[in-house]
């Protein structure tokens, strides 16, 4: 691999790890304070509305991190990918471009209102505009997960003249990798959101301030996260027999099963190496057959299997991507969604028996369990991605072939600029969100002062 | 023609008009920015500053999103090299937009005066590098670059400042200020909407003189023919009418029509990328080296089915956007007022319970 490529790689892989810290947030907050303010409006309840404009603080924040990281991936694909945006460009530069038309335009005009026109528009509106915001939001991560579902499953096209050219659309937007992963991946946004209310919450509650507002908060993001993670967890087992005939290499390296296996256990956890001899290794029978297949003595493709089927097909080469990171990235996702059913199960339970309020435990194991959707999402992602490696788009580009011919000296500059900027802006972020998190229920500092008008 | 060279033609002149959209919107975006630390007198002025472009700058930029993923969709070479091309160009747009960005949400979440005035250097900076780096980018485009085969930029960021791009970059920057002013002028009251009126009268004629001489001299440089250009005069008329439009500017300021003159820099804006666009086609990057290594329409564009699926999605949706940011604009058309007296808290809306009544706040008789 030359310089270049592998900077341009670090860098891509880099900017949007760091754009995805946010964009979660952003989708799930969306859904839980439009939520709140519509049972403040529908219930006249004073309570709901002070805490939608608590988590309404924290949103705004995050948005705007949100946003400016998003506007280098549209910029990047050309800046550093010209040869994979001339190559799917026909098909690629839609899903972007409505992107921007139909969910961008939507989200960021509405947020204005919601967030000026708060004394200017009635309440009904207002509480709509929170919610034409979120339907943004989700709308973007569709038009994107049609954009990257093409690069995994390529439908609906023909190669032509050295470029895929679309030949169905409906095909592109109908892909089932697409529909598979628009669910797990807004579900998972709706668990970080929750999980974020529910340890912010209960460390109000441990602190005694607005107790009965705080637990009510509490209780809804217990129920909102245990539904949203086993909706996520279906989606992802959906996605792994997906995975397995669409692109088999991918789901053998995430167990980094070496050879086709029948009734295939699953392993929960490998010390030492990944060829097969390990020095300790929990499995459990037949499970990773009933992921990938749905049935008990399954047949699930091993490495070696697929490897010689692509050379075959493709060409000499190595189809094989980086076992180690596609094999622990896939557990990191699994077992943090694990712990999460099993900390918003607790909760609800807790719920229930009103008991909220009394397990300082509990509180505790929320606060850090904000942690794990953030870990979940990332490894997910870098499962996803690395996982289809060498292809940029599977069977038709590899990464290697995609990349712009930009000289070292530019790509590192950049490469260093976004390490710098983003370290800067990620510590302001989280310094802005801890404190915003902290405050009192109603205390408003920091929010947008709004200057009072004059209407001719 | 056939149909199918004419829907190429028609996303190119699209693609003009969301560019065009994006600096008419941005511009005074980057204007009032760039204006506000020489208008301001204290924290009051500051707040009206921000809150005049707050409700609206994010929905503006999504025009810029839009322009770049629509040239992405439709013309797939000319995005892969326009934007390789333009690397560190684009490089400094971007963090000048991530700096500007996240300091509308970051400027107030701290009192202390060292917090809010980092922040109020990135919004001024985070403007002022974008009003510049566009104009410098597309006075390249309608000059001509040396590019290579098959449409590649190699020259690098110093290959794009030349004297007649800096030029162009400057003109920019002044009809973004001037345009920027205006539109302060118009969106506040009192002493600071006078200062804003005074500053737009001070700019206007630069801005004119600036645009002028650009546009004499990228007539004078002249580029090499590309088979199926317009006549010059087309690029031409929309020039003219675009230092008309300046023209206009200055005297509509001096009457005191702030409104008509904020329309007037507007014009300027659009019939300069109607120009820029008119001269530009049929190339989508024009060589000034080697001829043959133009990029045109034809050669970068994206095939047939793209391009009816995007013309089918844009027809229905564009007027649903311009009809909901339109209302966005009149929902907020206030003008914005100081209160007499009292700190900058009594400026702080009614917060807590279900806002069912207006704002509380001491309104004052604009002069």
């Amino acid at each position: 691999m030359t310089l270049p490529l592998l900077l341009a790689r670090w860098q891509f892989a880099l900017t949007t790890i760091f754009h995805f810290f946010f964009v979660p947030v952003t989708i799930g907050l969306s859904v839980v304070v439009a939520t709140m303010q519509t049972l403040a409006y529908r219930r006249k309840d004073e309570q709901w509305m002070r805490l939608s404009r608590f988590f309404g603080r924290l949103f705004l924040i995050n948005l705007a991190v949100g946003v400016v990281t998003g506007i280098v991936l549209e910029f990047q694909f050309g800046m550093n990918w010209s040869s994979y945006s001339v190559f799917v460009g026909n098909i690629f530069g839609a899903p972007l471009a409505i992107e921007g038309l139909l969910a961008f335009f939507l989200e960021s005009t509405f947020v204005g209102l919601w967030v000026f026109g708060r004394d200017r528009l009635s309440p009904r509106l207002h509480l709509a505009t929170i919610w034409v915001t979120s339907v943004g939001t989700v709308l973007s991560a569709f038009f994107i997960l049609a954009a990257n579902s093409w690069m995994q499953h390529p439908v609906g096209y023909k190669v032509e003249h050295n470029k895929a050219v679309l030949t169905d659309f409906w095909a592109v937007l109908g892909n089932s990798t697409l529909w598979a992963s628009f669910i797990h991946t807004v579900t998972a946004a709706l668990v970080t959101a929750g999980a974020l209310v529910l340890g912010i919450a209960l460390w109000h509650v441990r602190r005694g301030e607005h107790r009965a507002a705080f637990v009510r908060a509490a209780a809804f993001a217990a129920a909102f996260t245990l539904v949203s993670v086993l909706v996520t967890s279906v989606a992802g087992d959906l996605q792994s027999r997906l995975m397995e005939s669409q692109q088999p290499m991918k789901m053998a390296a995430a167990e980094a099963l070496y050879n086709t296996t029948d009734g295939a256990s699953f392993s929960i956890l490998t010390i030492g190496n990944l060829n097969g001899s390990p020095v300790f290794q929990i499995r459990v029978p037949h499970v990773l057959s009933m992921i990938a297949d749905l049935s008990w003595n399954g047949q699930v493709q091993g490495v070696n299997q697929v490897q010689a089927a692509e050379v075959a097909k493709y060409g000499k080469g190595s189809y094989v991507p980086v076992l180690w990171v596609t094999y622990w990235s896939f557990r990191l996702m699994v077992g943090a969604g694990i712990v999460l059913i099993l900390l918003s199960g607790w909760g609800v339970v807790l719920a229930r028996r009103k008991r909220l309020d009394a397990s300082a435990w509990f509180g505790r194991a929320a606060l850090a369990g904000i942690a794990l959707p953030f870990l979940a999402n990332t490894s997910g992602w870098i499962f996803t991605e690395m996982g289809r490696q060498p292809w940029l788009v599977y069977g038709l580009m590899r990464t290697v072939q995609g990349v712009s011919s930009t000289s070292t000296a530019d790509v590192l500059t950049t490469l260093i600029g976004f390490v710098a900027l983003y370290s800067v802006l990620g510590v302001i972020d989280a310094v802005l969100m801890f404190r915003a998190a902290r405050r009192d229920l109603d205390d408003e500092a920091g929010e947008t002062i709004v200057a009072p008008g004059l209407v001719y | 023609m056939e149909p199918f060279a004419n829907l190429n033609t028609a996303w190119f002149a699209l693609i003009g008009v969301l560019w065009a959209g994006y600096l008419f919107l941005e511009g005074f975006d980057f204007g009032v920015a760039v204006v506000t630390p020489f208008l301001v007198r204290d924290e009051l002025d500051r707040r009206l500053c921000l809150n005049a472009v707050g409700p609206t700058w994010d929905g503006n930029e999504v025009w810029l999103l839009v322009a770049g993923g629509a040239t992405f969709a439709a013309f797939p070479l000319w995005y892969a090299r326009l934007f390789s091309g333009f690397y560190l160009a684009l490089f400094l747009i971007l963090l000048a937009l991530i700096a500007r960005g996240v300091s509308f949400e970051f400027r107030d979440k701290d009192p202390r005066p060292a917090w809010r005035s980092t922040w109020d250097w990135a919004n001024f900076l985070g403007s002022l590098v974008p009003a510049i780096v566009w104009g410098v980018a597309f006075t390249d485009l309608v000059h001509g670059l040396p590019l290579g085969p098959d449409g590649r930029y190699t020259g690098g960021l110093l290959g794009l400042l030349h004297p007649i791009a800096l030029l162009g970059g400057v003109t920019s920057l002044v009809v973004f200020a001037s345009h920027g002013a205006t539109f302060l002028s118009l969106k506040t009251t009192g002493e600071l909407s006078e200062r804003a009126e005074r500053a737009a009268r001070l700019l206007a004629p630069v801005a004119m003189a600036a645009a002028a001489g650009t546009f004499a001299w990228v007539a004078a440089a002249g580029r090499p023919a590309v088979p199926g250009a317009l006549p010059g005069a087309v690029p031409l008329v929309f020039a003219l009418v675009a230092l008309l439009a300046l023209a206009a500017h200055v005297l509509l300021l001096g009457r005191g029509r702030q409104g008509f003159a904020f329309l007037a820099t507007g014009l300027a804006i659009l019939a300069t990328m109607a120009a820029v666009f008119a001269r530009m086609f049929p190339a989508v990057l024009a060589s000034s080296s080697v001829e043959s290594h133009t990029l045109t329409i034809g050669e970068a564009s994206a095939g047939h089915l793209t391009l009816v699926v995007m013309t089918v999605v844009a027809g229905i949706f564009t007027p649903l956007v311009l009809a909901y940011q339109g209302w966005t604009y009149w929902v907020f058309r206030a003008r914005l007022v100081r209160p007499p007296v009292g700190p900058a808290d009594v400026l702080r809306e009614s917060g807590g319970a279900t806002p069912t009544s207006p704002a509380a706040g001491p309104f004052e008789r604009p002069r």
